[in-house]
C-alpha cells in the first residue's frame, strides 16, 4: 500500500479521506471566536471613526456568542444557547443607545473621530 | 445528558441522517467570517466597513445552524443583520461628512492599540494550547428539530421545573424598554 | 451515484429532500423554483399591464404578439439591451451589489415555502422565523441603493422606503406570531414554527387558520395583508418608488439590467409574502374542505380541477382566436393565438390525464404525481389570487402621503395586531 505521491492508487485517496475526515470539534469554533474577538478589540483601539468603533463592539459580541454556543454544543444542554440569545438583546439595545449618544454629539461638535473627541466640557 | 444519550444520537446521526459535508462548510464559513472581519476594521469607507459586518453576522449565523442552534441563528438573522445593521447603516448616512474619508483611519494611538491586542492575541493562543485537554473531542449532536420548544420551556417555563430564565427574561425586557427610552431621548432635538 | 438520486423518486419517500438529506434533489427543487419564479415573474408583468388596463377602461399592450402576449419578452431584450449608465461619483463596488442583496433576500425566502407535504425544498423546523429574517435583508438592498446613487432623489426614497419596510415588519410579525400561537392549540399544547408544521396543524384542527375564532385569525390575516403590501413597497403604499414621486426613488440611477434585477426582486417578495399568507391562514396547499367531504368521490372531483382550470383557458383562448379580426395582416397573430390555445389545450388533457390514471390511493407512481400537481395546484390558485388582488389595489386606490404611511403603520397596526395576539392567546387558553 506504499506509493509515491505521484501514482494514482490507494495512498492518495487515503489521504483524502483522512483529510476530509477530520472532525470540527469545539476547539476549531473557539479558535474562530478567538480571531473575531481579537479582530474587533483592535477595531476599537484603533480605528477613528466611531461608527467603526462601534461596529467592532458588535464584532466582540458575536465572538463571545459563537463561543457560548460553542460550549452549549459540547456540554450538550441549551444553557449557553439562551445566554447567546440574552447577549444579542442586550447588543440591540446598546447599539440604539450609542448611535442615539453618537448622533446627539455629531449635532453639537460636527465630528466623528474620536481623536477630536477630547473633551469633557466645552 | 449522559453518555449513552449521546451514543444513542451518534447512532442516529451515523444511520444517514447526519449533516453532509460539514468540514467543508465549517472552513468556508469561518474563512468568510474572519475575512470580513478584518475588512471591518480595514475598511476607510463606513459603508464598506457595515457592508462587511452584514457578511460576517450571516457566516456566523451558518456557523450557528451548524453548531444545532437554529433559534439562535433565527434570532441573529432577524436582531443583528436585519435589524441593528440597518440602525448602523442609516446614522452612517446621517454624520457621513466626506472629509473623514479622506482623512487618516487609523487613531493617534494605534501602535499602543495594536500591542495591546496582540498581547491578548498571546493570552488566547497560550490558554488555547495549553488548555486543550479541557475541550474533549465528543461533539454531541443537540437535538434539532425540538431546539425552539425546549429553549422556550427554558425561557417561560415555571420557576421550579425548568424554566430557570424567566426572571432574566423579564428584566431583559424591561432592558429594552428602557434602551427605547434612552434612545428616543438621546436624539431629540428639545427635550 | 445513481442510486442516491433515484432513492428520492420512490413514492413511499414523504419528506423533503433536505430532510431526507438527498442534496442532488434539493439543488432540482431549487433550479425548479427559481425558474418557475421566473416565469412567474414574467406572467405577472403581462397581467398585470393587461389588468391595470381594463380597470382603467383601455386595452393595454396588444400588438406585440397577439393580445400582448409575447409583450414581457419584449421588455426583457429592451432592457437588456441598454446602456448600463453608472453614475461618475458613485460608489461602483456598493452601486452594483446592491440589486444584488435584494434579490438574494427575496428568492432565499422560497426555500422554506411549501407547495406541499413534502414539495419544499427543506422543512427547516425555524421556518417562520428564517422567512421573517431574510425579508428583512430587504430593506438593506434598498438602503444600500440609495446610497450608492449619490444623488438626493434616490437618498431621500431610499430612506423612506426602508422606514416603511422596517415599520409595517413589527406588525407583520406580530400577525404570524397570532397565527403560530394557533398552532400550539392542539393536544400536546406544543407549536411549531415549520412551515409544513403549520399546515399540518391547520389540517389536523380541521380549520383554517384565517376561520379560526372568527373574527381573531380574520383580523390578524388582514393586518398581515396590509403589512405585507407595505413591505414590497406596492400601491397604495407606493410612495417612495411611484413616478409621479420622487423620481422613481431609490432605482432611479439604475438602468437597463440592473433596474429589472430590482423589478424582479420586487416581484419575487410579492410572490413570497403571498406565499406566506397562504400558509399560515388560507390552509397551504389543501384543496377546500379535506376533512368535511372525504369521500373518495370528492377526492376524484377535486383532483379534476387542473386539467378543468388550464381547459376553460384553452377555450376562453381559442374564442378569442376565433372573434379575432379577419383581415389578412391578423392572420398571423390569429394563428399565434390559436397555436397558445393549442398549448394550454394540451396541457390541459395531460393533467386529466394523470387525475384519471392516479385516481386510486395507493402509493403508485401515478397517484404521488397526481398528488403533487393537486397540492401545488391549489397553493398557486390561491397565490394567484393574492397577485390579483394586489393588481386591484393599485388601479383602484390613491396612495398615501408618507406620514400618513407611518401613522398607520405605528398607531393604528401595532396596537391591533397586539391586541388580537393578546385576545387569541386567552381565548385559546379558555376553549382547550
Amino acid at each position: 500500500m506504499e506509493g509515491r505521491a505521484g501514482t494514482p492508487g490507494a495512498p492518495r485517496t487515503e489521504n483524502r479521506a483522512l483529510r476530509t475526515m477530520v472532525p470540527i470539534t469545539t476547539l476549531h469554533y473557539l479558535v474562530v471566536a478567538a480571531a473575531l474577538f481579537v479582530l474587533g478589540v483592535i477595531g476599537v483601539l484603533t480605528r477613528r471613526n466611531v461608527v467603526i468603533v462601534l461596529m467592532s463592539i458588535e464584532l466582540i459580541l458575536n465572538a463571545v456568542n459563537l463561543n457560548l454556543v460553542a460550549f452549549s454544543r459540547m456540554w450538550g444542554n441549551l444553557h449557553g444557547q439562551v445566554f447567546a440569545i440574552f447577549i444579542t438583546v442586550d447588543a440591540a439595545a446598546e447599539a440604539a443607545v450609542g448611535l442615539g449618544i453618537l448622533i446627539s454629539f455629531f449635532r453639537n461638535k460636527e465630528t466623528i473621530n474620536v481623536d477630536e473627541i477630547d473633551l469633557l466640557k466645552w | 445528558m449522559n453518555p449513552g444519550m449521546s451514543a444513542g444520537l451518534n447512532s442516529a446521526i451515523d444511520a444517514g441522517m447526519a449533516p453532509v459535508g460539514t468540514p467543508w462548510f465549517f472552513y468556508v464559513l469561518a474563512g468568510l467570517a474572519v475575512a470580513s472581519g478584518v475588512a471591518v476594521i480595514t475598511r476607510r469607507n463606513a459603508v464598506h466597513s457595515a457592508l462587511a459586518l452584514i457578511v460576517t453576522l450571516l457566516a456566523v449565523a451558518g456557523l450557528y445552524l451548524m453548531l444545532y442552534a437554529p433559534f439562535v441563528a433565527g434570532v441573529q438573522i432577524i436582531v443583528y443583520a436585519g435589524g441593528i445593521m440597518v440602525l448602523f447603516l442609516f446614522v452612517i448616512m446621517l454624520v457621513n461628512i466626506d472629509r473623514s474619508s479622506k482623512e487618516r483611519q487609523f487613531n493617534r494611538i494605534w501602535p499602543v492599540g495594536l500591542l495591546a491586542a496582540c498581547a491578548l492575541l498571546a493570552l488566547f493562543v497560550s490558554a488555547i494550547a495549553k488548555g486543550k485537554a479541557l475541550f474533549p473531542d465528543r461533539m454531541m449532536t443537540l437535538p434539532e428539530s425540538s431546539n425552539t420548544q425546549q429553549i422556550a420551556t427554558m425561557l417561560y417555563g415555571e420557576a421550579g421545573k425548568m424554566g430557570q430564565y424567566t426572571f432574566a427574561f423579564e428584566i431583559a425586557s424591561l432592558l429594552l424598554l428602557v434602551a427605547i427610552l434612552g434612545a428616543v431621548i438621546m436624539t431629540k432635538k428639545k427635550i | 451515484m445513481p442510486n442516491f438520486i433515484m432513492s428520492y423518486l420512490d413514492p413511499k419517500v414523504t419528506v423533503t429532500p433536505g430532510s431526507a438529506g438527498n442534496q442532488f434533489w434539493a439543488l432540482m427543487y431549487v433550479l425548479i423554483i427559481f425558474a418557475g419564479v421566473s416565469v412567474a415573474v414574467i406572467c405577472m408583468n403581462w397581467i398585470e399591464r393587461k389588468a391595470l388596463a381594463h380597470f382603467q377602461v383601455r386595452l393595454g399592450p396588444m400588438r406585440v404578439g397577439p393580445h400582448g402576449l409575447l409583450q414581457p419578452i419584449a421588455d426583457a431584450v429592451k432592457l437588456m439591451i441598454k446602456e448600463d449608465i453608472i453614475p461618475a461619483e458613485a460608489d461602483q463596488f456598493v452601486f452594483w451589489i446592491a440589486p444584488m442583496i435584494g434579490l438574494l433576500a427575496a428568492f432565499t425566502v422560497y426555500t422554506v415555502i411549501p407547495f406541499g407535504p413534502s414539495e419544499a425544498v427543506s422543512d427547516m423546523n425555524i421556518g417562520i422565523l428564517f422567512m421573517l429574517g431574510v425579508s428583512s435583508l430587504g430593506v438593506l438592498g434598498i438602503v444600500v441603493s440609495g446610497w450608492a446613487s449619490n444623488s438626493h432623489y434616490p437618498l431621500i426614497g431610499a430612506l423612506r422606503s426602508s422606514a416603511q419596510m422596517v415599520s409595517y415588519e413589527v406588525a407583520m410579525g406580530l400577525a404570524v406570531v397570532s397565527a403560530i400561537l394557533m398552532t400550539s392549540l392542539n393536544a400536546s399544547g406544543t407549536g411549531t414554527l415549520s412551515m409544513i408544521g403549520i399546515v399540518q396543524a391547520q389540517q389536523q384542527q380541521g380549520v383554517w387558520f384565517i376561520f379560526k375564532f372568527f373574527p381573531l385569525g380574520f383580523i390578524a390575516f388582514v393586518i398581515f395583508a396590509i403589512a405585507m403590501v407595505a413591505e414590497t413597497n406596492r400601491a397604495p403604499f407606493d410612495l417612495a418608488e411611484a413616478e409621479s414621486e420622487l423620481t422613481a426613488g431609490y432605482h432611479t440611477e439604475y438602468s437597463g439590467l440592473r433596474w429589472s434585477l430590482f423589478m424582479l426582486a420586487e416581484y419575487a417578495a410579492m410572490i413570497a409574502v403571498s406565499s406566506i399568507a397562504v400558509t399560515l391562514w388560507l390552509g397551504g396547499w389543501m384543496r377546500p374542505f379535506p376533512n368535511l367531504l372525504h369521500a373518495p368521490a370528492w377526492d376524484f372531483i377535486f383532483s379534476l380541477f387542473p386539467g378543468l382550470t388550464f381547459g376553460a383557458l384553452a377555450a376562453i383562448t381559442f374564442i378569442e382566436a376565433a372573434r379575432m379580426p379577419t383581415q389578412s395582416f391578423f392572420k398571423i397573430q390569429r394563428i399565434g393565438l390559436a397555436v397558445f390555445a393549442a398549448l394550454l389545450g394540451f396541457i390541459a388533457l395531460l393533467l386529466l390525464v394523470i387525475a384519471v390514471a392516479g385516481r386510486s390511493a395507493d402509493m403508485s407512481v401515478a397517484a404521488r404525481f397526481r398528488e403533487g400537481i393537486d397540492y401545488v395546484y391549489w397553493f398557486v390558485l390561491k397565490v394567484a389570487g393574492f397577485m390579483y388582488l394586489f393588481i386591484w389595489y393599485r388601479a383602484t386606490w390613491p396612495r398615501y402621503r408618507f406620514d400618513q404611511l407611518m401613522k398607520i403603520g405605528w398607531k393604528v397596526m401595532l396596537p391591533i395586531s397586539l391586541g388580537v395576539l393578546v385576545v387569541t392567546a386567552i381565548v385559546g387558553v379558555i376553549f382547550s
